[in-house]
């Protein structure tokens, strides 16, 4: 046998945006193996359910993460809808589509340069940005934050999206497209940046599946999962197909999620198409009793919202299995046989949300 | 062979102008729902603490007797929730976020003096009012019982 040695990886390093920490037993430069420990930033924000009513909490759920800060929230609120029986009026479940897709595309882009800074490309890093930017500052105009919302609470939502504000979204939208269409070619056809991302980390759909991956990470391997055709919120009348690529290399999940912000931007422009008027939120009286079980589509992947309630302002119990988690497994395996040089990127493709996993 | 794809594009940021604004020399503009900070129309406040019950962060303070109310800045997250619960709509979402600062403090405010005249004279007027229904009361019901 060769000689192994075993390399700390994280939880501080220049290509982690956030800390997770991974013991690599690795044999000359190839990883032999990858052992992942969590646990640096949590937030106890689960327990504070019993210290906050459950109006509340809706604020406190949607810090659980910075960047699918929306989906938390609205997750949350889902599932206490659920429990209350709540019919959430149209319009606001078409805009909650909206900003949730809204934030889906702002969520990718960072993502996409975070990748570009991970394979050291700094100028298609800083462009992806400089799109971003465009998205963040629509954001600001309808809800008032730019990563934080606070637009969700149970029963609807607080803020509405006059005419000129969609107008401001689809104008943003089209120069989005285009800014986009112009530096795709960088991600997909560049030399230098295929040899990055081809063949890179490869996960095949039998693993894929039996490791219980999520999101862009398992749709990049060719399983068919986006809990979005659950049809919650307003997805069930608009129009879209799963995106999904057979080759399970980090190129497919660029890939993904490149098209993903096409997606988005389409169901974006459907949903302002076909808007209602209308309320928007119900009217919530009494306290939830009974317990919940909500699945939603975040950024990076399916998250499980469980809520209990107990009949008092108080829950008796909130969980999050967030998509980081579920893909931590697929990391690892990925890891199997790569470059030690390949570590970071393939971090990076998992689009990890460590403060999520934590909470 | 598809190399030095990104050429083009990096040709054309040579002669554009900066995405960023040069804050601090230009200023910085917010849209109108920008939550930068909570503010108080201290005058209005009845004192009824429901933003204290409110707030999900224990950041307000309020005493009825001495008419202040009061925000630590560095605890609020600007969520909104108090002013959504105000029952007088004294509180209100601005724009301009809060300054960084060396140590938490918190930002009192306190009625006016005017306000706080005119609340006393209320509540003396009402007690005085109370006072009088209570003895003409007294005077009925006596007067009903030298009667009887
Ligand atoms: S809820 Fe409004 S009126 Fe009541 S104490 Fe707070 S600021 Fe004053
Ligand atoms: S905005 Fe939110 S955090 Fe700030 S004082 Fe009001 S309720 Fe508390």
């Amino acid at each position: 046998m060769k000689k192994r040695s075993i390399v700390p990886y994280g939880p501080q390093h220049p290509v982690l945006p956030e800390p997770i920490h991974l013991d690599l037993v690795i044999e000359d430069e190839k990883i032999v193996e990858a052992i992942p420990s969590v646990g640096f930033i949590h937030r106890g924000l689960e327990n504070l359910v019993q210290k906050r009513d459950f109006n509340q909490m809706a604020y406190v759920a949607e810090r659980v993460c910075g960047i699918c800060s929306f989906g938390h929230g609205f997750g949350y609120c889902e599932a206490i809808e659920d429990i209350m029986d709540i019919e959430v009026p149209d319009r606001a479940k078409y805009l909650r589509t909206i900003w949730f897709e809204l934030s889906r595309m702002h969520s990718h882009f960072l993502w996409l340069g975070l990748l570009a800074d991970g394979f050291g490309f700094e100028n298609l890093f800083y462009q992806c940005w400089r799109i971003r930017e465009k998205i963040l500052d629509v954001l600001e105009l309808t809800t008032g934050g730019r990563v934080i919302f606070s637009v969700n609470k149970v029963g609807g939502v607080m803020k509405d999206i006059t005419p000129e504000m969609a107008g401001a979204i689809l104008d943003m939208l089209a120069s989005v497209k285009k800014e986009l269409k112009a530096i795709v070619p960088a991600f997909t056809q560049d030399y230098s940046v295929k040899s990055r991302l081809v063949g890179v980390g490869v996960l095949t759909k039998q693993q894929a599946h039996d490791l219980g991956c999520a999101g862009p990470f398992a749709r990049a391997s060719g399983i068919q999962t986006d809990m979005r055709k659950l049809g919650y919120a307003a997805y069930g009348d608009l129009d879209f197909d799963v995106i999904t690529s057979n080759d399970g290399d980090s190129y497919a999940r660029c890939v993904v999620r490149i098209n993903e912000i096409f997606q988005s931007i389409s169901i974006i422009e459907q949903a302002i198409e076909k808007m209602p008027d209308g309320e928007l939120a119900a009217v919530v009286k009494g306290n939830p009793q009974g317990e919940s079980f909500i699945r939603i589509e975040q950024p990076r992947g399916e998250a499980i919202y469980y809520v209990s309630a107990n009949g008092s302002p108080h829950l008796d119990r909130m969980r999050v299995r967030t998509p980081t988690f579920a893909n931590l497994a697929g990391l690892c395996e990925t890891l199997k046989g790569a470059d030690y040089a390949d570590v970071g990127l393939l971090i990076l493709t998992i689009d990890p949300c460590i403060s999520c996993t934590e909470r | 062979m598809a190399v030095m794809k990104f050429i083009p594009e990096t040709l054309k940021n040579l002669f554009k102008a900066p995405v960023t604004t040069a804050y601090p020399f230009e200023p910085a503009e917010y849209p109108e729902r920008s939550r930068g900070h909570i503010s108080i129309e201290i005058d209005d406040c009845i004192g009824c603490g429901m933003c204290v019950r409110a707030c999900p962060l224990g950041a307000l303070k309020v005493d009825k007797n001495e008419g202040t109310w009061e925000i630590n800045r560095f605890d609020c997250i600007v969520c909104g929730y108090c002013v959504e619960k105000c029952p007088k709509k004294c509180l209100s979402v601005q724009t301009g976020y809060q300054t960084p600062g060396g140590d938490k403090t918190s930002e009192l405010f306190k009625k006016s003096e005017e306000a706080l005249r005119a609340e006393a004279e209320k509540k003396a007027e009402a007690a005085r009012k109370a006072a009088e229904a209570k003895a003409a009361l007294e005077a009925k019901k006596k007067a009903e019982k030298t009667e009887a």
